[in-house]
Order: C-alpha cells, then structure tokens, then sequence
C-alpha cells in the first residue's frame, strides 16, 4: 500500500516535470529575461555597498567589498533556489477562470507549481552557474566554505525554499477576495526585497528592523542560508534559524489551509 | 504637436472609464518610491556621500529616474509595443496611409495616462531635492538641466525606436527591450560607482548614463560642458540613426494588404 502511494507521487511528478520541461524550452527567452532580473539586482547592490565601504575607508558594518561581493553572488544563488512566483499569476487564474481546469484534478494544484517551479530552477541553473563564476572573476568576492557550513546550507536552503514556496502560495490567495491584486503584490515585493536581505545584510540595518526581521517569515526566506554558508552564524544562531524555519514552514501550511478551504468556496468561474 | 494633443483627449477618455486604475498606479508609484527612499536612506546611515554624491543630490538623481522612467511607461513603451505588434500583424498599413509622419504617429499612438504619476512623483523630488539643497538659481543651470534632460529623453526614445524597428527583420525583439528595462534599474545610481566595463556598457550600448546620471549632474550644477555636449551629439546621431533604420525597414515592410 505504501509502496503504491509512493509510486503514485513519482509517477505523478514525473509526468508534471515532463510537461513543464516542454512548455518552458518554448519559452527560452522569456526565461532568460527573468534570470537578467535576477542578475542585475544583486549587482547593483554589491557595487553600491562597495563603494560605501570604500568610502568609509574600506568596511562598512563589518563587510568589506570582498564581503559584499561574497555576500551578494552568494544571495544571488540562494535566492535563485527560493525564489518563487505564484502570486504574480495566481490572480490571472482566478480572473480567467483557468483555476478551474486545476480544481478539476485530482491533486491540489499547488502540485504542479511546485513540478513547474522546481523544473525550471535546474533548467536555469545552467545560466546561473555560469553567471557566479562570471561575478566571482569579477568581483573578486572572499569566500571561505568550510564542509560543515556547505552541508548546513543545503537543508537551510530546502527549508527556505519550503517557506517560501508555501508561504508565498498561501499570500496568492488573496487573490480569491479581490482581483486588484497587483499593487499589493508590489507592496509584498518591497517589504520582501528589504526584509529578505536582498537590498543589504540585515546587520547594516537600523536595530528595530532586524528584530522586525527574526520575527518576520523573510530572513528565513533568503538571508538566513545566506549568512549560514558565509559562516556569519554561530552554533545558537544556527539552531534558532532552523527552528524558525520550521516553525514558519508549519504556519505557512496551516495558513494555506485555512485561507484555501474559504478561497475555493468564494470562487466561481463561468460554465464552472 | 496637434497630432500628439489629438491622440493625447482620445486616450485621456478612454483612460477616464478605467478610473480604479488610477489607484492601482499611484498605489504602484508609491510603491517604487518608498522602496527608494528607503534604500537611500539605509545607504545614507552609513555614508554622508556615494562617490561624491551627498543624499540630496542622489535624491534628484532618482526624481530624474522617475520623470524618464515615467515618460517611457506613459508613451514610449507602450506607443512602440503596440508598432512592434502591428508589424508583426500586417497592420500598420493603418498608419502608414494616415496624412502625417508615420514615424511620429506610430511612436505616440499609445499611451498611459496614469504612469503620469510617476512624472509628477519625479518632479516632485526634483523639486524637493533643489528645495534641501538650498541651490542658487541660475538661468545658465537651468538651461543645462534642460539640455540634458531633452538629450537622455531623446536618447532613451531612439534607442527604444531603433530596437522596436527591428521588428521589422526579427519577429521577438520585445524581449530586447525588456532587457533594457532591467537594466534601466541599474540608473537609479549614480553610473560613476559601476566598475569600468559595467559604465561603457551603460553609456553606450544600452545609454542608461545619459538619462539620468547626466541631467541630475547637470541640475546639481557639476556637468561638465563637454559631457552636455556628447550628450547632444549622441542624441541627434541616435535620432537619424533611427530615421535611417526607420526608412530602410519600411522598405522591407510589406503588410497584410499589400
């Protein structure tokens, strides 16, 4: 029985991952604009947080441009892995009325995000790679991994993605009670680029915000891998991320849940 | 100008019947512009200057920003979007048989009023930036700012309209001009901080610097005469440029019912 579950989520997976596979080596080039989004960004960043530490004759909260240049192509990688975009198209489904044609599978639709998703993540990893290698000639950026740190970052990595993923599914929903959902999606984009460390370490941060931050669910979003694989965070620091990561993962569920079970019942589509 | 005053009460009316739209944008404005504040204001707590820029004149800088910025959402983009489909579609004939320039018509046929928003939200830092910086006024600053503004808007507009006419030869070149958007982001700061390759490409492959950087120079009073003056040369050689194209594409162009 329990063999048979299992080779009905493969076989399920696979099948989604095929599709997605083919719908996106259609889509290459819009592909790549989003990665070129992905890039930029970080760059900016890095040469703007360089120059202030110059400025200030070489470091600037502890980070010198070698810091940020490690700090950045290194945030540009995980949140490549995390990132996700559900609530920029969840609000055309609702709209349109395609969310009926996925409520008519068997499976919650959140499935077939997540083949999509995680297809498109290893199809794009062979711009990204590239791309950090790139960056790490250009930049000359201080990284120093030690195994320990590299094996901690892979599941804080999972995990950030989990919450992420979840969390940002479960916001999506919004959807279902107004359809002007654009400009807080773009309220939600701002909040994420400060509080995820996207902007600046969360350390160069006024002291209020990185308390607003540890409780927040976006540290744990992108950050908090981030400073693990730099080797910022000591044993406690560590343990409390994981835990938070947890914990944030658990609620996202719950809210998804809660929100997903009110949302269907709101949503009425033509001929549905 | 009539004919832009025309197009101008055609779109004006119909923007008016989508109203809530309004609140999207302006939601969506000061969106952008909290996010920049902030930004400089978190850089500004470390700093008291960004490669010789104190936060004042960074802040023109990103009124600058918005005001071009806008001015490509408000008829640019979306004026050139709405060619590139009718090339694609055969129906440009449409404009190219009305009894004015078809370049002009094609360029300002469509627009959205509300991206006014952020040209107003521009000025408005402009405005408040000169107003903190206590600057004297000059007539001769002025004109500079002028200057430079016109050139970075005439720049951005020849770059958008030589890449759209090569819609003419390839069939996806919006994503071109996406990418030009993404990069137009890197222009919320000053093109002096980017390491040496980064700026060529900003200057003169995708010509970011001289939208912004320039005119806020120019308005903090710190442009030098000879920076103006390849602004200006690289504007009006952009623009032929595009006419050039414009007219050799036009020979390739054969519409739907030609």
């Amino acid at each position: 029985m329990k063999k048979s579950a299992l080779q009905y989520w493969l076989r399920y997976y696979r099948a989604e991952i095929r599709a997605a596979l083919l719908i996106q080596l259609q889509y290459r080039a819009a592909f790549v604009i989003w990665l070129l989004e992905m890039i930029i960004e970080p760059v900016v960043y890095l040469v703007v947080w360089s120059t202030v530490a110059r400025a200030r004759g070489g470091e600037v909260g502890g980070f010198s441009p070698e810091d940020f240049a490690a700090y950045f192509i290194v945030f540009m990688l995980v949140n490549h892995f995390t990132y996700s975009w559900t609530f920029y198209v969840f609000e055309e489904r609702v709209r349109t009325g395609k969310l009926s044609f996925r409520l008519l599978r068997p499976l919650h639709p959140i499935h077939s995000d997540l083949a999509f998703n995680l297809t498109y993540k290893f199809l794009t990893l062979v711009v990204m790679l590239p791309t950090g290698i790139g960056l790490t000639l250009a930049f000359h950026p201080a990284f120093e991994f030690t195994a320990g740190q590299v094996l901690l970052a892979v599941p804080a990595v999972a995990l950030a993605f989990g919450v992420r993923f979840v969390f940002e599914w479960a916001y999506a929903l919004v959807a279902f009670w107004t359809t002007r959902i654009m400009a807080l999606n773009e309220m939600y984009y701002v909040i994420l680029l400060f509080l995820s460390g996207q902007v600046a370490p969360l350390s160069l941060f006024p002291d209020w915000v990185q308390t607003l931050s540890y409780v927040l669910p976006f540290r744990w979003m992108v950050a908090f891998p981030v400073e693990l694989l730099l080797g910022h965070l000591d044993r406690g620091q560590i343990i409390a991320g994981f835990v938070a990561q947890a914990a944030w993962l658990g609620l996202s569920f719950l809210l998804l849940k809660w929100l997903w079970a009110r949302g269907v019942r709101r949503y009425s589509a033509v001929g549905g | 100008m009539r004919v832009f005053l025309t197009l101008f009460r055609v779109n004006l009316l119909f923007e008016l019947a989508y109203r809530s739209n309004f609140f999207v944008q302006a939601l969506e404005s000061l969106s952008h512009l909290a996010f920049s504040i902030l930004g400089l204001a978190l850089v500004y707590s470390h700093t008291a200057e960004l490669n010789g820029w104190s936060v004042y004149e960074l802040l023109a800088l990103v009124g600058v920003f918005f005001a071009i910025g806008g001015l490509i959402g408000f008829i640019i983009q979306p004026s050139l979007q709405q060619f590139m489909q009718d090339i694609q579609k055969g129906t440009l004939d449409f404009a190219l048989v009305k009894p004015v320039d078809a370049q002009l018509l094609v360029s300002m046929q469509s627009m959205r009023i509300w991206k006014l928003t952020d040209v107003l939200l521009g000025a408005g830092l402009i405005g408040f930036s000169m107003w903190k910086l206590q600057t004297a006024w000059s007539w001769l600053r002025v004109g500079q700012f002028a200057l430079a503004l016109l050139d970075g808007a005439i720049i951005v507009y020849s770059f958008w309209m030589i890449m759209a006419t090569l819609a003419f030869w390839l069939i996806r070149v919006e994503n071109l001009l996406v990418i030009f958007e993404s990069l137009y982001e890197a222009g919320r700061w000053p093109i002096g901080i980017y390491p040496g390759w980064l700026r060529m490409a900003l200057t003169f492959i995708v010509p970011v610097a001289f939208a912004t950087t320039v005119p806020a120079r120019a308005l903090t009073g710190r442009a030098q005469p000879e920076v103006l003056l390849a602004a200006t040369g690289m504007a009006v050689a952009l623009m032929v440029l595009a006419r050039i194209i414009w007219n050799i594409g036009l020979r390739h162009y054969s519409g739907a019912s030609a």
